[in-house]
């Protein structure tokens, strides 16, 4: 397995543990790009992985569907962030997916509209409650993931996620992200780029959105997250089952 | 009313072995057809991100809800007090162990990770059915092979109520609990329903029952041993009963979906609009897998023929793969709507009906599954004193005119 090993965030916390500043935390965000040049601002202050996440942050994104924005950029930037769509041997019902894009039309009136769909990082999530052994889990801060240990592949999350936002690995892979291990036999999901957001990073969808979609602590009301929740009319899908999803979207 | 005494089969005759070479040889084969699976992925089967649950699940959960059905006849025996059906309880445990020792197998094989099973057993998730399922198919072997040690060994024949009624209530839960697997799915519309519990206990006395009768039938044929009609009668009429109580359940869950409008697609696409998952309804699961038995069991001229009831037996079983491949495949293939009265489009088939066609590798992981049922029920009758030297009507029956 080769891994790569130059624009990753695992490697900038490394960096970031070298220089010991916040200084330093910057200009290795901004080194990923080019030297000196920040093209990136950092969402929240980098977590301290030797502490566990903690229930003080519940962390969303808020997507709005009224803007005009390409989002295969999204998911191209997900794609490339996560080392997917190296199958070699998957068919396309068999390929991994962590974000599609979904056009959803109106029957009666025609009218039509597009929109990003992953994980909505659920407070209840279905996948966690039907695991067996919980390897699909929540962590404290609202992150919803498979701890890839302990996945056994029965794939009951897949069969209970209400947004088919699971896949399985349906092959061998080559040639995998350090930070997104893909291990033939297990379930996988979008997991808001956790490496990113613990290296206080935005995950590589919202900063590929161009705006439209804003990342943040739903737990802080000084947060843009926040303050854009509490003046926009905003909804989840299927919010009928009351999953209480850590995605919102304007304009559905 | 003679005396009855069990003894095991002689299991010395060239077809009693041809007939555990057969079933070796495709057990052996399903491994093969697992490795090359487990070797290469899933990629080289039919199931896919969407259909994630294909043929060996099919197999799989026949073979388990028939277990806990096959359990039935000692229950009625054991758990209700009828004593005609006791020369045929011994049987009936060692069918139900069988069954679920197959049926646990595909589920294991299918795993992505079978290598991981220690992980299952050792790390739990109580919120999860599948977790409550660990424990009570474990549960459900060890209930039941005590229960057949009451019943084998005399001295401990007083404890064989107590534990006829503990593998009776045991069994109930277990096949909820199956039946939960997909009753307790909010994501899937043809899932999410509590009738699902009821229904698949329904179908495990129906099933269990069908299977039961052939296994009894083929070991008496075989083994030249006598098989009276008056059991014979007395399983036709229960299996006539069975059948008609799953389809009553068929058809109130059908009516259920239908009465609500946000249900009603998903059973209109079984009952009208679903192409091959339609005709699979009607032609397998109601006309084959019901109807013609129901006539096989009741007409009189069929009911005094034995070999009619076994035929109808077999369209038991195969009705209830099409039940099983409707509900397990279909509710799977069937979209998932994220946006209900809007039409949907993705890269990801979203509002698309998913096509599934099984792999031949996932057929004969199934079927090896069958195999190591029969070989298992097949062997255990050469060990144990299981099946009644005869079952003639003079032994069974009460009445019997002397």
């Amino acid at each position: 397995m080769s891994i790569d090993k130059t624009n990753n965030p695992d490697n900038q916390k490394r960096r970031n543990f070298i220089s010991g500043t916040i200084t330093g935390s910057m200009i290795a965000a901004g080194a990923a790009i080019a030297p000196g040049i920040f093209l990136t601002k950092t969402a929240q202050a980098s977590r301290d992985t030797t502490q566990a996440a903690s229930a003080k942050n519940r962390w969303g994104i808020v997507i709005d569907t009224t803007k005009d924005v390409d989002w295969n950029k999204c998911v191209e930037a997900c794609n490339k962030e996560h080392g997917l769509g190296n199958e070699t041997q998957s068919n396309e019902l068999q390929k991994t997916q962590y974000i599609r894009v979904v056009d959803v039309k109106n029957k009666s009136t025609g009218y039509t509209k597009s929109l990003p769909v992953m994980c909505q990082h659920c407070e209840h999530p279905p996948c966690v409650d039907v695991c067996p052994t919980g390897a699909s889990m929540k962590r404290e801060d609202g992150i919803v993931q498979v701890d890839r240990h302990l996945c056994i592949g029965c794939r009951y999350c897949m069969m209970a996620c209400p947004y088919k936002a699971r896949t399985f690995v349906h092959e061998t892979l080559t040639d995998q992200r350090e930070h997104t291990p893909r291990g033939k036999g297990c379930v996988e999901s979008c997991n808001m780029c956790v490496h990113r957001i613990d290296a206080g990073l935005k995950p590589a969808c919202v900063e590929a959105s161009e705006g439209a979609m804003i990342f943040g602590d739903l737990n802080d009301k000084n947060s843009e997250i926040s303050k854009y929740l509490a003046k926009v009319n905003t909804r989840q899908i299927r919010g009928d089952l009351k999953l209480n999803t850590g995605v919102r979207y304007k304009g559905i | 009313m003679k005396y009855l005494k069990y003894q095991q089969l002689k299991g010395e005759s060239k077809p009693y072995y041809v007939f555990l070479g057969i079933l070796l040889a495709i057990i052996l084969i399903g491994m093969g057809a697992t490795y090359h699976m487990e070797h290469n992925g899933h990629w080289v089967t039919g199931m896919n991100n969407h259909v994630v649950w294909g043929m060996p699940h099919v197999f799989a959960i026949f073979l388990i809800v028939a277990a806990s059905g096959a359990l039935n006849i000692a229950s009625i025996s054991s758990a209700f007090g009828k004593t005609a059906y006791k020369p045929l309880s011994r049987l009936s445990g060692a069918l139900a162990m069988s069954l679920l020792i197959g049926g646990l197998t595909i589920l294991l094989l299918d795993l992505g990770r079978p290598d991981r099973l220690i992980v299952a057993m050792t790390e739990f998730n109580f919120t999860s059915i599948f977790t409550w399922n660990i424990f009570l198919y474990n549960g459900f072997l060890a209930i039941v092979a005590v229960y057949l040690w009451t019943m084998l060994d005399r001295p401990y024949n007083k404890y064989t109520k107590a534990a006829g009624i503990t593998a009776f209530i045991w069994r109930l839960i277990l096949t909820m609990g199956t039946g939960s697997i997909f009753g307790m799915l909010i994501s899937r519309e043809a899932y999410d329903t509590a009738l699902l519990a009821p229904m698949f206990i329904i179908m495990s006395f129906s099933f269990g029952l069908a299977v039961y009768m052939l296994v009894l039938m083929a070991s008496y044929k075989y083994s030249d041993r006598e098989l009276g009609d008056f059991v014979i009668t007395k399983l036709r009429k229960l299996l006539g009963v069975f059948i008609a109580a799953v389809l009553f359940m068929v058809i109130i869950y059908h009516m259920t979906y239908l009465y609500s409008a946000e249900h009603r697609d998903v059973s209109l696409f079984v009952l009208r609009n679903g192409g091959a998952y339609t005709t699979l309804f009607w032609w397998g699961q109601i006309i084959l897998g019901s109807l013609i038995p129901l006539l096989l069991i009741y007409v009189p001229a069929f009911a005094a023929n034995r070999n009619m009831t076994a035929v109808a037996a077999i369209l038991v079983i195969l009705g209830a793969f099409a039940q099983l491949y409707i509900l397990i495949i279909g509710g799977q293939a069937y979209p998932v709507e994220l946006f209900r009265g809007y039409e949907v489009s993705s890269s990801f088939m979203d509002g698309q009906l998913i096509e599934y066609a099984p792999s031949l590798y996932e057929v004969l992981l199934g079927v090896a599954g069958v195999a190591i049922s029969l070989f298992a029920v097949t062997f255990s009758l050469k060990l144990f004193h299981f099946l009644p030297i005869s079952l003639a009507d003079e032994v069974t029956n009460p009445h019997h005119a002397k």
